[in-house]
C-alpha cells in the first residue's frame, strides 16, 4: 500500500497513530487543548470494533487504562494538565505494578486552571514527579504532528517492552495545528488469546496472576524498588533519543523541546545568517534525558541557551548535564505565551557578550 | 492439604472451596471478612468460573484478599476498584469480573466510581463490606458509621449535624437504571449466612447473563474496632446497623427477576 501524506490535526493525529499502534482501549475524559484526542477516538474506536469510554473524571480513566493494562491490553488516555495531574497516584500504582500503559499530555498554561494556551510548564511533572515513590516514566515530547505520529507508536512499543508507563507530552500548538503528516500503517490488535503470561486472563491451568504494588516487608519493598531502578537504568541506556542542528561546528548551543524546539530551528538559521554560529540539541525523550550528548556539547561550545515555555524546569537537567563546563542560559515565557526568534536572537546575543565579558553566570 | 479417601459408602458434603488458597489469613479473629471469602469462593465453584474470573482487592482490611482468593487478582488504588473492573471487563468481556470493598473504599473515596460503574450497568459484580468503620486504619468514622457510634475520629460519637448521615449505599446504586440486582444482606449469624450466599449466587448468576451491575451489600463486624467480643459485636450489629441498614433487594431488575424465576 502506498502511504500519502493528508492534512492532519495534531490531536486527531495523536489518536489515530494510536489506533495504527494496535490500541485497545482508550478511557478518558474532556480538556482542552486535547479533546479531539477523546472525540477522535469516540468515533474511530467502534469503527474499528474496539473500547471506548468517556470516564467520569480522570481519576477514573487512569484507573480504568490500569485494570485494560491488568488484562494484557494495549490501553491508553490523554489529558492536559489539570487532568494529568488528578492521574498522578493512579500512575505510580501503574509503574509499581509493572504493566504497560501510554499517557498523553497537551499541556495548557499552568498553575491551577491556568489557561488553554500551550505550554510546558508540567516538564517536572513528567520526568520528576509523576507521582509519589521513586520511579520514572519514558517521556517523549513531539515537535511537529508526524512526530507525534511516530512517538505514539514507539510509545506503545516502549510501554510493552518496558512494562512501563510511557508519557506523551506536547502542547497545545501541536494538539492544535494541522500539518502534512502520513500514517503508519494499520497495525492488527492483538487477539485475547495472545495475552501476554503475566495478564489477568483467569487462572485456567497455572496459578493465579496477582498483580499489586503493595509490599508490606521494608526489605521486600527494596527488592521490588531495586528492580524497578535497574529497569530504569536499562531504559535510560537504551532509549534516549534527541535530534541535533548544525552542531558540528557552533560556538554556541540552544537546549529547547517540542515546539520551542522548534522555533530554536528558526533560531539556528537566522543566528547563523547574522554569523553567530549556533546549534540546536532538541531531546525527544526528556526522561532519559540527552545528557551525555550535552555534556560532551558543553566542552566544545562557549556557552548554552536552554529556551523553553516555562520559568525554567528542563535547564535544571542541562546544568546537571553540563557540571559547570560552560555558561548555561536560561529563556523562558509562560502562560502560554510563544516565545519567537526575534525574543530568543537577543537572548544569544547577552549570552554571547557575558562570555566574552567574563560576567556571564549562571542565571 | 491432606486429602482422604472417601469411603464407597459415603458422601461428600464438605469441601475446601478450589476458589480459596490454603494461605492463613491475616483477619483479627472474630472478623467476618473470613466468611465473607469463603462465601464467594463457594459460589465462584458452584458456578465454575473460577478459572476465568478475575478479582479486585481495595485498599482496606482485605487488602490482601489476592492472597485468599485463588483465581487471578490485582489491587486497586483506594476507592477506584469499580475503575478498574470497569477497564478490565471492558476489554475481556468473556471473563467474569467482581470487586470486593470496605465501605471507607467505597462509600467514601471511590463513591464517584462505584455510581458511575453501576449506572453505566457494568458487566461486573461488587461485594461490598459494611462494617461501620474504618477498620485498616485503626478505627476512624466511616461514611457507613452510625449517628452517635464513637470511632477514633468521632470520639463523642458520630455528630450528624456536622459529619453528615450514615451513607445507604444499597438504596443510593438502586435508583439508577444500569444497576441490574442490588441487595443488602448480613452474615451475622448462620441464616444471615446462607442468604447473603444465596445473594451472591444471583450477583454473579446476572454478571454471566450479562444483566448489568450487581452488587451484594454485606452487613459486617470489626471486634477490634468496636472494642467488642465476636459474639458481642454480632449482637450489637444486629441491634444497631440492621434497623437503620434494612435487610434485603433494593434493586431486582425485570431481567433478574426472571433469572430467579427460573432457577
Ligand atoms: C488515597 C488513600 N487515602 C487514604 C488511605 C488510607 N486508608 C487505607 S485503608 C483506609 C480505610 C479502609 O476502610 P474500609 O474501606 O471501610 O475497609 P476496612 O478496612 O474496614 O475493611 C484508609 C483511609 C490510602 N491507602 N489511600
Amino acid at each position: 500500500m502506498i502511504m500519502t501524506k493528508e492534512l492532519w490535526e495534531g490531536n486527531a493525529a495523536i489518536a489515530e497513530a494510536a489506533i495504527c499502534a494496535g490500541v485497545e482501549a482508550f478511557f478518558g475524559y474532556p480538556i482542552t487543548p486535547q479533546t479531539e484526542v477523546l472525540e477522535h477516538f469516540s468515533k474511530r474506536l467502534p469503527e474499528e470494533g474496539r473500547v471506548f469510554l468517556q470516564a467520569e473524571s480522570e481519576v477514573a480513566s487512569i484507573n480504568m487504562v490500569y485494570g485494560a493494562a491488568c488484562a494484557g491490553a494495549r490501553v491508553m488516555t490523554s489529558s492536559s494538565s489539570p487532568g494529568v495531574s488528578l492521574m498522578q497516584e493512579g500512575i505510580s500504582y501503574i509503574a509499581c505494578s509493572e504493566v504497560p500503559a501510554v499517557v498523553t499530555n497537551i499541556m495548557r498554561g499552568g498553575p491551577g486552571l491556568g489557561n488553554v494556551q500551550p505550554a510546558q510548564g508540567d516538564y517536572f511533572q513528567a520526568v520528576k514527579s509523576a507521582g509519589h515513590g521513586d520511579y520514572h516514566m519514558i517521556a517523549l515530547a513531539a515537535s511537529s504532528v508526524q512526530e507525534a505520529i511516530d512517538l505514539m507508536v514507539l510509545a506503545f512499543d516502549l510501554a510493552d517492552k518496558y512494562r512501563t508507563v510511557v508519557i506523551f507530552i506536547a502542547d497545545g500548538a501541536i494538539g492544535q495545528m494541522m500539518e502534512p503528516a502520513e500514517m503508519p500503517p494499520l497495525r492488527p490488535v492483538r487477539p485475547p488469546e495472545e495475552r501476554v503470561a503475566w495478564a489477568l486472563t483467569g487462572a485456567k491451568g497455572r496459578e493465579h496472576n496477582i498483580i499489586t504494588s503493595l509490599y508490606l516487608g521494608a526489605e521486600n519493598l527494596e527488592q521490588v524498588n531495586l528492580r524497578l531502578q535497574a529497569k530504569l537504568k536499562k531504559i535510560a541506556a537504551n532509549e534516549v533519543r534527541w535530534q541535533e542542528y548544525s552542531t558540528e561546528d557552533a560556538d554556541f548551543l540552544l537546549v529547547a523541546f517540542g515546539t520551542v524546539g522548534r522555533i530554536c530551528q528558526t533560531v539556528v538559521r537566522e543566528a547563523r545568517a547574522q554569523g553567530m554560529k549556533v546549534g540546536l540539541v532538541r531531546p525527544i525523550t526528556l526522561w532519559p534525558f540527552p545528557s551525555a550528548r550535552i555534556a560532551e556539547l558543553a566542552g566544545r561550545v562557549k556557552g548554552i541557551l536552554t529556551v523553553e515555555m516555562n520559568a525554567g524546569q528542563m535547564v535544571e537537567d542541562v546544568r546537571l548535564a553540563v557540571e559547570g563546563a560552560c555558561p548555561v542560559r536560561f529563556y523562558g515565557r509562560m502562560g502560554g505565551v510563544i516565545p519567537l526568534p526575534d525574543d530568543i536572537l537577543p537572548e544569544l546575543d547577552k549570552l554571547d557578550a557575558g562570555v566574552a565579558s567574563g560576567r556571564e553566570v549562571q542565571s | 492439604m491432606t486429602t482422604i479417601e472417601i469411603p464407597a459408602d459415603m458422601e461428600l458434603v464438605y469441601e475446601y472451596p478450589k476458589s480459596l488458597t490454603e494461605a492463613y489469613m491475616h483477619y483479627c479473629p472474630g472478623c467476618t471478612h473470613g466468611v465473607i471469602h469463603r462465601l464467594v469462593a463457594e459460589v465462584l465453584d458452584e458456578l465454575d468460573v473460577r478459572e476465568k474470573t478475575i478479582g479486585i482487592a481495595p485498599v482496606g482490611c482485605s487488602v490482601l484478599a489476592y492472597y485468599y482468593f485463588d483465581v487471578d487478582m490485582a489491587e486497586a488504588a483506594h476507592g477506584r476498584a469499580p475503575a478498574m473492573a470497569t477497564g478490565l471487563k471492558r476489554v475481556s468481556p468473556d471473563k467474569v469480573v467482581f470487586t470486593y470493598q470496605g465501605d471507607g473504599d467505597l462509600a467514601s473515596i471511590g463513591i464517584a466510581e462505584i455510581i458511575y460503574a453501576a449506572n453505566r450497568g457494568e458487566m461486573f459484580t461488587t461485594i461490598f463490606v459494611n462494617n461501620a468503620i474504618y477498620g485498616m486504619t485503626g478505627g476512624q468514622m466511616a461514611p457507613t458509621t452510625l449517628p452517635g457510634q464513637k470511632t477514633t475520629s468521632s470520639p463523642t460519637g458520630r455528630d450528624v449535624e456536622t459529619a453528615g448521615w450514615p451513607m445507604k449505599v444499597a438504596e443510593l446504586l438502586a435508583v439508577l437504571p444500569g444497576s441490574a440486582y442490588i441487595t443488602r444482606q448480613a452474615v451475622l449469624d448462620v441464616p444471615g449466612i446462607r442468604r447473603t450466599k444465596k445473594a451472591l449466587k444471583l450477583a454473579f448468576q446476572a454478571q454471566l447473563e450479562g444483566l448489568g451491575f450487581s452488587m451484594v451489600e454485606i452487613l459486617s463486624t470489626c471486634s477490634t474496632n468496636w472494642h467488642m467480643g465476636p459474639a458481642e459485636a454480632l449482637e450489637w450489629a444486629k441491634e444497631h446497623m440492621v434497623p437503620y441498614y434494612p435487610l434485603g433487594d433494593t434493586k431486582v431488575s425485570d431481567g433478574v427477576r426472571a433469572l430467579m424465576e427460573s432457577k
